[in-house]
């Protein structure tokens, strides 16, 4: 076996591993014989900076939030879109004004959609 | 045990001993994370001692921890009103085992010039057990270096088994300190008597 090329290395991963492990083993062992633990529920409530947490730390909130997210995304990209298009705007042909207008409207349509199904009502 | 003199005797052969208290202590002494937590001016103080000028680092206690469960020192810096004074009990409760306080400033040993204010509380010590009171208005950083030397040299001299050794290493010493709460025209109670006796007024 220990003629085996691997053996040093399989020496050298398992004292790694004590090095790693021996520490933790050591603190377990050290809160088991002399530190006990003693729990309250004070301690094991909620940390809220001091003040008496209300409620459920799992707080959900409703998926139907999307819809914002991906409005507000839209238009966001929409003002990087619109940079370019200003800062060149003196030197553009009618035909790259016309495009513009056009993706502009196609997001305005969107808007007007989203509107119109009621998904801009907070509920 | 052992002897001091040996000890000292075996150092100047280049002989190195130590026991597992000792070791304890040294590594417990040289980490004391203080809370994240600021109450009022003496909080400025606290904020220029951990600054390059007075490097509270040379003492292994520069790493403030913003939650009370990693924290093992709380620095009542400051002002205690009555109103904030449930919060600092509870976040004491918060803190993991050992946990020391210092209560840094005149306010927070006993209410300082606001003592006779009806919102402040005359000393954080009715409430949760002070191990190094500093006086002063605000203390120096000076001052505060000085309280974690005492307090440093406090559990130094701790033991870990015996009559006297440390709460956190007795399994019968309590270990939640009530909160008190917001009555008609005091905290309820007004002290906690386990931590604070009332003291006798010797007329």
């Amino acid at each position: 076996m220990a003629s085996n090329p691997y053996f040093s290395l399989a020496v050298l991963f398992l004292a790694a591993l004590g090095f790693g492990l021996a520490p933790l083993a050591l603190a377990w062992l050290w809160a088991r014989v002399f530190s006990p633990a003693k729990p309250n529920e004070i301690k094991n409530s909620i940390y809220e900076c001091g003040l008496e947490s209300k409620g459920d730390a799992w707080v959900q909130f409703r998926s139907a939030y999307y819809l914002y997210a991906i409005i507000f995304l839209i238009f966001d990209v929409e003002a990087v879109f619109l940079l370019p298009f200003a800062v060149a705007f003196t030197g553009l042909g009618a035909a790259a004004c016309a495009a513009m207008l056009v993706f502009v409207l196609m997001l305005i349509e969107g808007l007007a959609w989203a509107w119109a199904k009621g998904i801009l009502t907070w509920a | 045990m052992v002897d001091e003199g040996l000890k000292i005797e075996l150092g100047k052969q280049g002989v190195f001993v130590t026991t597992i208290e000792e070791l304890y202590n040294w590594g417990r002494r040289n980490s004391i994370w203080p809370m994240q937590f600021g109450l009022a001016c003496c909080a400025i103080e606290m904020i220029a001692t951990t600054m390059a000028r007075y490097d509270l680092a040379r003492f292994g206690a520069e790493v403030f921890r913003p939650s009370p469960r990693q924290a093992d020192l709380m620095i009542i810096s400051g002002t205690v009103t009555k109103k904030m004074a449930p919060q600092v009990v509870r976040l004491y409760n918060q803190m993991a085992e050992p946990r020391y306080v210092i209560a840094m400033g005149a306010c927070a040993i006993s209410g300082g010039p606001f003592k006779q204010g009806y919102n402040v509380l005359k000393g954080i010590d009715r409430y949760i057990p002070v191990d190094v009171h500093i006086p002063g208005c605000p203390p120096r950083p000076e001052a505060l270096i000085q309280a974690f030397i005492a307090l440093q040299e406090k559990i130094d001299g701790q033991h870990l088994t015996g009559e006297g050794r440390p709460r956190h290493l007795d399994a019968e010493a309590q270990g939640e300190f009530p909160v008190p709460e917001q009555g008609e025209h005091d905290l309820e109670p007004t002290s906690n008597k386990g931590v604070w006796p009332i003291p006798v007024v010797i007329r």
